[in-house]
């Protein structure tokens, strides 16, 4: 511990520590995120209007998984990613930036910058294995839960810490 | 050029080049307690424990001091209770208290305003809401002390997991919404961060301030609200400064307030702020504050808006009600900073919030010369140049950072952060073909005609219809 020797990024109260979400449309995947060492998401069923899937691939293992909220598998993720981790893979590009989302998957492009074609291309050469969709209920719950923030009214009484969340420029 | 009159608000940027008093000893210490937090205090090593000792001399002198030296003596031993790290988390807010008072006192003197009246007032009355949601608060307590005995290194998915469920339960209540809102952004930040045993780098004073702050806003009638007067007059927008983490958003609109009785003017601000998904983005923020603070419209438009007992805590934050307002006269916020800037009173700032990153201190700069240095843009000032936080402007907003590297005049907020000031601008003035062109962040809050802002507003419409129409089918199932 070397008193005295911070960067000033550790001595910002203000370090910028999550780049923000990139706008995209929501229609088909209206939920994505990058979270216990996953890339996992909310993909709408392109036939039942009330019915989504719960889709995610684990980093480094690429181990993919996908069943509807109502926990029925995903009869196109058998021994490959079916179109919905393919729709995954492509709005979490959207969101965060293909490098952003190479790296925490841990996918090493061929050549040049990633994008979501060579991204998913690196993962399905790597022949992952479907892994358990036990963490479904987790996602799809987190999602409802972000849905549930559109009913909670504004207030207009000062939120005094939001001072420690600047907004940035800056993206992924 | 200066004007030689510097009577519109301007800055004398000398002063605040001159070294603070003992401020670098004052941060020293927090540093090192901010050090201790990233192994963790459940087995504290040798350094830990000089950091936490070295926390309870700081505060020696002050009311603190028997309790956290109590609570240093047994966190040193690993056996702190959650009061002692309340405790500690007390006197590391009360040094950065002294460093806020410090900077703020310096910047006083640089714009020549008069200090805060000292509003004798304490903390509002401990209302009925200070009981609300105690069993919640514990439960954020327990969450936040397990994170300081596992220390930055430690967090995991799971731990960090525990702070959803008490978050969850406390949004509902807008009571509970300030608490409910930092401890929801902190844990967000975390689990972007997880595992911690592999973490590059470490935010060390951002999370340890964040740590502090809602540790001490799980004691009991700590956010009690203030004491509210009901004021009437004429209020005239500045800017809009707008903060933003992942599942929330805030907007506070800076302005000089006119009380109708002829009183001295006041700098105040007008704050709306709300929970949002975090695929809510760019112009999506202004339409989920814009229904509720017609303020926001006003800004957008350059009007000034008429106050009727609008109500204003002691902090100068106007409780915003819609019908409490009305429309009132064109007001140009450059004008309103040149005529009236350095003769608005500020407000004190509530205890609690005496913190660094809570200065945001209104100025007019005219005449400066911006250039870049070290990627990052600077105005240079008569006796100092002055860096300029460009990254603070909201996306869906004209006030890029080329609007502001191309102007000579600027209205913005002066902040301080890791050891320096900084300026936010929060509305910039350029001479294009001989015509004074300005920029305002705030310019689309009410709406915009400009074509990107348009097309911005649409993007947003769209991605919120999307998920109210899944919130319709999915949730409550």
């Amino acid at each position: 511990m070397g008193v005295g020797a911070l960067s000033v990024w550790e001595k910002s109260s203000t370090a910028r520590v999550m780049p923000p979400a990139r706008p995209r449309k929501l229609a088909k995947v209206p939920f994505v995120e990058l979270a216990d060492g996953r890339l996992q998401g909310v993909v709408s069923s392109g036939s039942d209007i009330g019915r989504v899937y719960v889709s995610s691939v684990t980093a480094r293992t690429y181990a993919f998984a996908c069943s509807t909220n109502n926990n029925r598998p995903c009869g196109g993720a058998r021994g490959m990613f079916c179109k919905h981790i393919q729709a995954l893979v492509g709005e979490a590009v959207l969101q965060y930036g293909a490098e952003r989302v190479a790296r925490y998957l841990a996918v090493e492009t061929p050549d040049g910058e990633p994008d979501a074609h060579s991204v998913t291309a690196a993962m399905t050469a790597a022949r992952p294995v479907r892994g358990d969709s036990a963490a479904a209920a987790q996602v799809f719950s987190r999602f409802l839960r972000q849905l549930a923030y559109l009913e909670l009214d504004a207030v207009t009484s000062p939120l005094p810490e939001m001072q420690w969340f600047p907004p940035t420029r800056a993206v992924a | 050029m200066v004007p030689a009159d510097a009577g519109g608000g301007l800055m004398r940027g000398d002063l605040l080049s001159d070294p603070v008093e003992g401020l670098d000893e004052a941060l020293a210490v927090v540093d090192a307690f901010d050090e201790a937090l990233v192994a963790g205090l459940l087995r504290p090593g040798p350094a830990q424990a000089a950091a936490v000792v070295g926390l309870a001399e700081a505060v020696a002198g002050t009311p603190l001091a028997a309790r956290v030296a109590e609570a240093a003596d047994r966190a040193k031993a690993g056996a702190a209770g959650e009061d002692h790290f309340v405790a500690l988390a007390a006197a590391r807010c009360a040094l950065l208290g002294s460093v806020h008072d410090a900077l703020t006192q310096r910047i006083d003197e640089a714009v020549g305003r008069p200090a805060a009246e000292d509003g004798a007032a304490g903390p509002g009355p401990a209302s009925a809401a200070a009981d609300r949601g105690s069993n919640l608060l514990a439960a954020a307590r327990s969450w936040l002390c397990d994170l300081a005995r596992a220390g930055w290194r430690g967090i995991d998915h799971e731990r960090v997991a525990g702070a959803a469920p008490v978050v969850s339960a406390m949004l509902p209540d807008p009571v509970l919404r300030r608490r409910a809102t930092l401890l929801d952004g902190f844990a967000a930040e975390l689990a972007a961060s997880c595992p911690g045993a592999t973490l590059e780098r470490v935010p060390l004073r951002r999370w340890a301030d964040l740590w502090s702050r809602a540790l001490l806003l799980t004691v009991p009638g700590s956010a009690g609200e203030s004491a509210v007067t009901p004021v009437s007059g004429r209020l005239l927008p500045l800017g809009v400064d707008v903060q933003e983490h992942a599942t929330a958003v805030q907007a506070q609109v800076h302005a000089v307030f006119e009380p109708a009785d002829g009183g001295v003017p006041r700098l105040v601000r007008a704050g709306v702020a709300a929970p949002k998904p975090d695929t809510v983005v760019g112009a999506g923020l202004w339409q989920l504050l814009r229904p509720r603070m017609s303020l926001l419209g006003a800004v957008s438009e350059g009007r000034s808006m008429e106050l009727d007992a609008m109500p204003v805590t002691a902090e100068g934050d106007l409780l915003w009600d819609d019908g409490r307002a009305r429309p009132g006269e064109p007001a140009d916020a450059f004008a309103t900073a040149r005529v009236m800037l350095s003769t608005a009173a500020a407000a004190r700032v509530a205890p609690l919030d005496r913190h660094p990153v809570r200065i945001a201190v209104p100025v007019l700069l005219e005449g400066y010369t911006a250039r870049s240095e070290d990627d990052r843009l600077v105005f240079d000032l008569p006796g100092r140049s002055l860096a300029v936080d460009t990254d603070r402007a909201p996306a869906a907003g004209p006030l890029t950072p080329e609007a502001v590297a191309a102007s000579h005049s600027c209205v913005g907020l002066l902040r301080w952060d890791a050891g320096e000031f900084l300026l936010q601008p929060l509305a910039v003035e350029a001479t294009v073909r001989k015509k004074a062109v300005a920029a305002h962040a705030g310019a689309w809050a009410g709406g915009t005609t400009d074509k990107a802002g348009v097309r911005a507003e649409k993007a947003a419409t769209d991605a919120v219809t999307v998920l109210r129409e899944r919130a319709g089918r999915l949730l409550r199932k």
